[in-house]
């Protein structure tokens, strides 16, 4: 199955659940609560992850690793190289 | 480990690693990513080749890889050029084909890859049997020199878009530092289909469809490129086309 298979089916079963607690659609008879819970979910959720994935990317962001030393001592191991290889006899 | 380093034995068990550098302009780069190869290679005793596949240079790189297979030798530096700029795919394939090693290192030869990592690689390897170690700029102490906000935001921002849909088992997909066994990346080039960034995203996710093992090793991406080439809407907009083509045929 292709991931948007997966999705669609696990929106599918998911909606279809939503869409039978919300309206009742197999006369249930289940307490009023249940419906007005289930009602805002949808978009409760959306909201949920919206702030999840903001936080998670912008906390990964502010973590992202600034390789200073990577660069200063790639710096001096090109300075090393271009001496060693210019005794080697390359020309450049 | 302290104690490997001081250590110049060889590596007697029959492993030998083949480098794949293709390259496009990269006259000044060249020499010095292949002199840490050979200094970081030889330092730690493992078997290697490496593999310049130039594809028609108009500045010359080629004829340095010919002065540098003067200096450290034909068995060690091997040339397979083609006419004209081809895509990365085609150029592994072409690299593959004569190469000797059953191992097969790919990266970038602009020097954004440090060869230092080489044995990390090789010894994450062993440790697992992994099929592949991809290095990774989003785990442990991995990372990035000389990019701004926002382009750390758009890397950021792209990686959790592709970790979202795409649930790979692994979290740097467009990097391109990669060990892998040489039957491995064989059978995967063949199957993979995009371009660019997208391409080396697609060949972790076929491997994961081919329930190969995935390894990974935190590295240091040092980009001296960004700079004169900014990351313009175009490639944003390519990508995504990409991804949601992973994400709606794999």
């Amino acid at each position: 199955m292709t991931k948007l298979l997966e999705w669609v089916f696990g929106v599918s079963v998911i909606g279809a659940a939503w869409a039978l607690v919300t309206f009742d659609l197999l006369n249930l008879r289940l307490p009023e609560a249940y419906k007005e819970v289930a009602w805002p979910m949808p978009v409760y959720l959306l909201v949920v992850f919206g702030c999840y994935s903001l936080a998670t990317v912008g906390y990964r962001v502010a973590t992202f690793n600034d390789c200073e030393e990577a660069s200063k001592e790639l710096q001096d191991q090109i300075k090393e190289a271009k001496e060693d290889l210019r005794i080697k006899g390359l020309k450049m | 480990m302290a104690s490997r380093k001081g250590s110049h034995q060889t590596r007697g068990n029959g492993d030998k690693y083949s480098v794949l550098l293709p390259t496009y302009n990269e006259r000044e780069n060249l020499p010095l990513i292949v002199w840490l190869l050979v200094k970081y290679f030889g330092e730690s005793g493992y078997n290697y080749e490496i593999i310049v596949i130039d594809d028609g240079s108009p500045d010359g790189t080629l004829e340095v890889a010919e002065q540098l297979q003067k200096i450290y030798g034909e068995d060690k530096i091997l040339l397979r050029p083609r006419a004209r700029k081809l895509g990365l795919g085609t150029a592994y394939i072409h690299g593959i084909k004569h190469a000797t090693g059953n191992y097969v290192f790919i990266m970038d030869a602009d020097l954004s890859h440090h060869p230092k990592f080489i044995p990390e690689f090789i010894e994450k390897q062993r440790e697992g049997g992994y099929d592949l170690v991809s290095g990774t700029r989003y785990r442990g102490d991995g990372g990035v020199y000389g990019w701004d906000l926002r382009r750390k935001l758009i890397s950021r921002g792209a990686n959790y878009v592709t970790q979202v849909l795409l649930r790979p088992g692994a979290s740097d997909l467009t990097g391109s530092f990669r060990l892998y066994k040489k039957e491995v990346l064989e059978s995967l080039v063949e199957r993979c289909v995009s371009k660019g960034y997208v391409f080396q995203m697609e060949m972790i996710v076929r491997a994961r469809q081919g329930n190969y093992t995935i390894g990974e090793v935190p590295i240091s991406f040092v980009d001296r490129v960004y700079g004169e080439s900014k990351l313009g809407g175009n490639e944003i907009v390519s990508f995504l086309k990409g991804l949601l083509t992973l994400f709606a045929t794999t």
